[in-house]
């Protein structure tokens, strides 16, 4: 079945493979929660991290990043291409009657769970990152960064994205998905890195369902808690803000965005 | 007890294959599953037709000859081989399926006879000691750690009966390599060709066509011999370390 005889090209190391670029990805997901769950605490918190993120290293680390994300996807979504498409190659007649004693459903799917997050990462990208598929909603607004003229109001641009009930309810049933690829993944990893033995594979059998549900329960939130009117938009921050500000006294004049300048559109940014 | 029983039949290897219906009377609860073919066979005999062909042995649950598929569970109903597994397990009036082990590295050869031989050549490439390890008297001066002793019997319970592969969703035979690859890695006696033998049975079985492990514990489940996943994350480890740090 295999045209490479060397042993990196075995399917157990290739499955190693699979399992290492799972684990950053699982590590990339519970950083990126992380920092989604700061749009509970005041804009400032998340603007602040946003802002954090674009200007690290000069700009530079956020691009890094992105380009070994985008490597682990590759690799992780490549590898496993290959070892299904050999996979399938290994039974070409599937059985009339067929009854799995203890795999789950989530562990039988996973190409399916995956491909699915594949796409839902896709939109993700251009919903919030591209700004390509929601701008004529208006959420992308100019606001005074600390530190750059103009930055995106993430704040905002979140509390806006997810008050459309549909996207809302996406957004929900990708996490759920990918939660189901996370219950098995998270755990199987253990096992294809050789990590398991003795007694490790029942603790290492729970890490993947307690991430599943930690990612769907905290990713699930934001949106939930959006819809149910929990996190007011900034616009209403804005105001308070001011309030505050007027309260301390007068300070340097500086450029406040007008009522006409929140929801300004700025498409690609 | 009377049942329905939807069996494949295969007349050779390039035959197509299909299903075909025969119903058995008279099966009595303390039968095996094997003599219960047994009694269709001497009917089908009787009748001038061709007998199912099946794969059997010493019938003791030893030699795994035994291999078919009972409605989707590889051996049938309860742990075990197929010739221990008895008629008390169905019910009268059951439809039963009867397939032979689907797996590329298997083909069948004739109705439920499939032919296991790539299992051979894994274990011809390197499932072996070939150090001088000298007679009784130096085996038993050699000491080995009771827990180390252990692993390696449960791992050499071993029958090669192919289960694993049937009963994996991939058709992998990572369980059956496992063990009998840690059945000797686990002794003092197996050390010398350890990296080599797992690099060496690992690609055997790749090249043999057998599917990717995926995690799944099927294989462990319907088991026999009840042979653990854990040599499977045994193998992992040693597959992974030999490729990074070869030992020769």
């Amino acid at each position: 079945m295999m045209t490479c005889a060397h042993p990196l090209c075995s399917s157990i190391v290739r499955k190693g493979v699979v399992g290492v670029t799972g684990a950053l990805l699982i590590l990339f997901v519970l950083g990126h929660m992380a920092g989604n769950l700061l749009i509970f605490l005041p804009p400032e918190a998340i603007n602040g991290y946003a802002e954090f993120l674009h200007e690290a290293g000069h700009g530079a680390l956020i691009w890094l990043a992105r380009a070994g994300l985008i490597l682990l996807f590759v690799i992780h979504l490549g590898v496993t291409i290959a070892l299904k498409y050999e996979n399938k190659k290994a039974r070409p007649i599937g059985y009339a009657a067929h009854d799995p004693q203890v795999s789950g459903w989530a562990s039988r799917h996973m190409l399916l769970t995956g491909i699915v997050v594949l796409l839902f990462v896709i939109y993700h990208i251009m919903h919030f990152t591209l700004g390509l598929t929601d701008s004529s909603t208006g959420w992308r607004t100019l606001v005074e960064g600390p530190s750059r003229p103009h930055y995106v109001d993430v704040h905002s641009m979140v509390v806006h994205g997810f008050r459309d009930p549909y996207i809302a309810s996406f957004y929900i049933l990708c996490q759920v998905v990918l939660g189901l690829h996370l219950w098995h993944g998270g755990s199987s990893l253990f096992q294809s890195l050789g990590i398991n033995r003795g007694p490790w594979r029942a603790f290492t059998a729970w890490v993947g369902p307690v991430v599943a549900v930690v990612v769907v329960a905290g990713n699930c939130s934001i949106p939930l808690a959006i819809q149910a009117g929990c996190i007011p938009a900034r616009i209403d921050l804005i105001s308070a803000k001011a309030a505050i500000e007027a309260e301390k006294g007068p300070k340097p004049p500086m450029p406040v965005p007008g009522a006409s300048d929140i929801n300004k559109a700025v498409p690609g940014h | 007890m009377k049942l329905h029983l939807k069996v494949w039949r295969q007349a050779g290897p390039q035959d197509a294959g299909r299903f075909e219906n025969h119903t058995v009377e008279g099966v009595t609860p303390d039968m095996s599953f094997l003599e219960m073919l047994d009694v269709l066979n001497d009917k089908l005999l009787a009748q001038g037709k061709p007998p199912i062909a099946f794969d059997h042995d010493c019938r003791e649950g030893i030699c795994g000859s035994c291999s078919m598929m009972i409605n989707g569970r590889a051996h049938g109903p309860t742990r075990g081989t197929t010739c221990q597994t008895y008629m008390r397990n169905f019910t009268d009036g059951q439809t039963v399926v009867i397939e032979p082990w689907r797996a590329r590295a298997f083909p069948v050869m004739c109705d439920l006879v499939v032919d296991r031989s790539a299992f051979d050549r894994i274990q011809q490439a390197g499932g072996y000691v070939s150090v001088n390890t000298g007679g009784a008297p130096d085996g038993n001066c050699l000491p080995v750690p009771k827990d180390n002793s252990e692993k390696a019997m449960d791992a050499a319970q071993c029958i090669g009966c192919g289960a694993c592969v049937a009963a994996c969703k991939n058709a992998s035979a990572m369980l059956f390599v496992a063990a009998k690859v840690s059945h000797l890695g686990l002794l003092p006696q197996g050390q010398p060709e350890r990296s080599r033998r797992v690099l060496a049975m690992v690609a055997k079985m790749d090249e043999e066509g057998f599917g990717n492990c995926t995690n799944q514990y099927e294989c462990e489940a319907v088991c026999p011999k009840a042979i653990s996943a854990d040599f499977i994350a045994r193998m992992n480890r040693d597959q992974i370390g030999s490729t990074l740090i070869p030992a020769e």
